[in-house]
């Protein structure tokens, strides 16, 4: 219990402080998640959308596929981005290993399946009711996709939020590509990991309740702009 | 280019292999307004949605005078429930515009002014799914008419309305039917199909069993079903 207590006392005064490692780490995992969500949210959102309104031969498998890969280990996602990047990988020479720019190439993969199952769900709903009237308008499909994602925006909201929880708390695959590496790649997660390790529990307590704190936060102010709980239905 | 007549030859729906509409020969001519009638599940949605084309034929076929695509800009079609997309008032009404390119500003415009006719004009901002059952079937009906079609479809626009949502309705259709639009309207309420038919179709089982002059149909209807659903026997 005394660990508890000490932890929470350490984040007390790290977040008072404004302690410069902790500023340091977190804006890192803070810069790395919303990155890693704004590309998967470009690419799962029109996704869904799509698998929404379009009818192809795939389209189940697709879903089925999108469905299962929600549950994807983070550290074989890590495993495979590593192999990808290593020296001696296909992209290697990009150079990127152990930097950032992995660690949101790990986080995209990982969260899309997440987002766009997501909002997949939402927008298939709304895409029964709309469905007559889009078709009786004459719509192309493009438009019915903008249809969708536009008056389905706070549902997607959602989605993208499921998406950031899963990044921000992920530490598996950024661990194998980022490497940790103390002010390049270590980032909240990371460094609870560490001080784990190293017997530093009132340490990592501090940063997983800064981590914590940081997510609801997040969520909130989201919440707050996109006035979700508010308007009856919508 | 004239639109009409609209010629069925044969024409056939199906789902799942039962046969919803047909097989229906049918000519209609561009003027006036014909009331579909018939018993529940006699296949008039069916019916109206095939003339629509937003249900393929089966079999048999459906020919405007002008090309398919050019006769698909010109039509629109107002559901039973009508689709209240999660946008403002305003915003619904204006969507059919906005598809076709028309500015942003000048869609509201218009659609504004159409809510005024409508009796919405102080709700313009407000979410249109909180709107009640008569209200969202008058926005359908003003979001159906703000293209100005040549043809307007309603599949039952007033079941469940009161009498003077309904009579609100019906000045709108009125007014839209002497400006020149074609009507193909179904209903169930025999009142409303003598006040606005031109010639009325009866459909049984999803064949056509009359079509006809209002006045006749009205007068006396030359098939036997015809007569024991005028007289308001239950048909099947």
């Amino acid at each position: 219990m005394s660990d508890l207590w000490d932890g929470l006392s350490q984040a007390f005064w790290l977040v008072v402080m404004l302690d410069p490692d902790l500023v340091e780490i977190t804006l890192r995992s803070l810069r790395v998640t919303l990155t890693a969500l704004a590309i998967a949210s470009a690419i799962a959102l029109p996704l869904a959308a799509l698998l929404a309104v379009r009818r192809f031969r795939l389209r189940r498998p697709t879903i089925a596929v999108l469905n299962a890969l929600m549950g994807l280990p983070p550290v074989v996602v890590g495993l495979i981005v590593y192999v990808f990047l290593s020296r001696s990988g296909p992209l290697g020479v990009l150079g990127l290993l152990f930097t950032p720019s992995a660690m949101v190439i790990a986080q995209v993969i990982i969260i899309v399946p997440l987002v766009a199952s997501i909002a997949h769900q939402s927008l298939r709903e709304l895409w029964s009711d709309y469905h007559d009237l889009l078709i009786s308008l004459n719509t192309t499909q493009g438009q019915r996709i903008r249809a969708l994602l536009w008056d389905g925006r706070r549902a997607l909201l959602t989605a993208a939020l499921a998406g950031f929880g899963r990044a921000i708390g992920e530490v598996g695959a950024i661990m194998v590509v980022g490497g940790n590496i103390d002010h390049a790649t270590r980032v909240l997660t990371t460094a609870i990991a560490l001080e784990t390790g190293k017997g530093e529990f009132a340490m990592a307590l501090g940063l997983g309740f800064v981590l914590i704190g940081m997510a609801i936060a997040v969520n909130l102010s989201i919440h707050w702009i996109g006035h979700t709980e508010r308007g009856g239905r919508w | 280019m004239q639109m009409f007549p609209l010629t069925v030859e044969q024409g056939v729906v199906r789902r799942r292999g039962k046969v919803l509409v047909g097989p229906v020969d049918l000519t209609l001519e561009g003027v006036g307004a014909t009331i579909v009638v018939g018993p529940n599940g006699a296949g008039k949605t069916s019916f109206l949605k095939m003339l629509h084309g937003v249900v393929r034929l089966n079999g048999g076929s459906l020919t405007w005078a002008c090309p398919r695509a050019e006769a698909e800009k010109r039509q629109a079609f107002v559901f039973q429930t009508p689709v209240m997309m999660r946008r403002s008032v305003v915003e619904n009404i204006a969507y059919p515009l906005r598809l076709i390119g028309v500015s942003r500003k000048e869609a509201r415009a218009r659609a504004a002014d159409w809510a005024r006719r409508i009796d919405l004009g102080d709700a313009l901002e407000r979410p249109a799914v909180l709107l009640s059952g008569g209200e969202r079937q008058k926005l359908a009906l003003a979001r159906a008419l703000i293209r100005e079609p040549e043809v307007l479809f309603l599949d039952e626009p007033c079941a469940s309305l009161d009498g003077r949502a309904t009579r609100e309705i019906e000045e709108i259709l009125t007014e839209a039917a002497q400006s020149g639009t074609r009507l193909i309207m179904s209903t169930h309420n025999m009142g409303q199909a003598q006040r606005l038919a031109d010639e009325v179709i009866l459909i049984i089982g999803g064949r056509i069993h009359e079509f006809t002059p209002a006045e006749d149909f009205f007068a006396g209807p030359q098939t036997p079903q015809g007569q024991a659903f005028l007289r308001g026997d239950i048909v099947e």
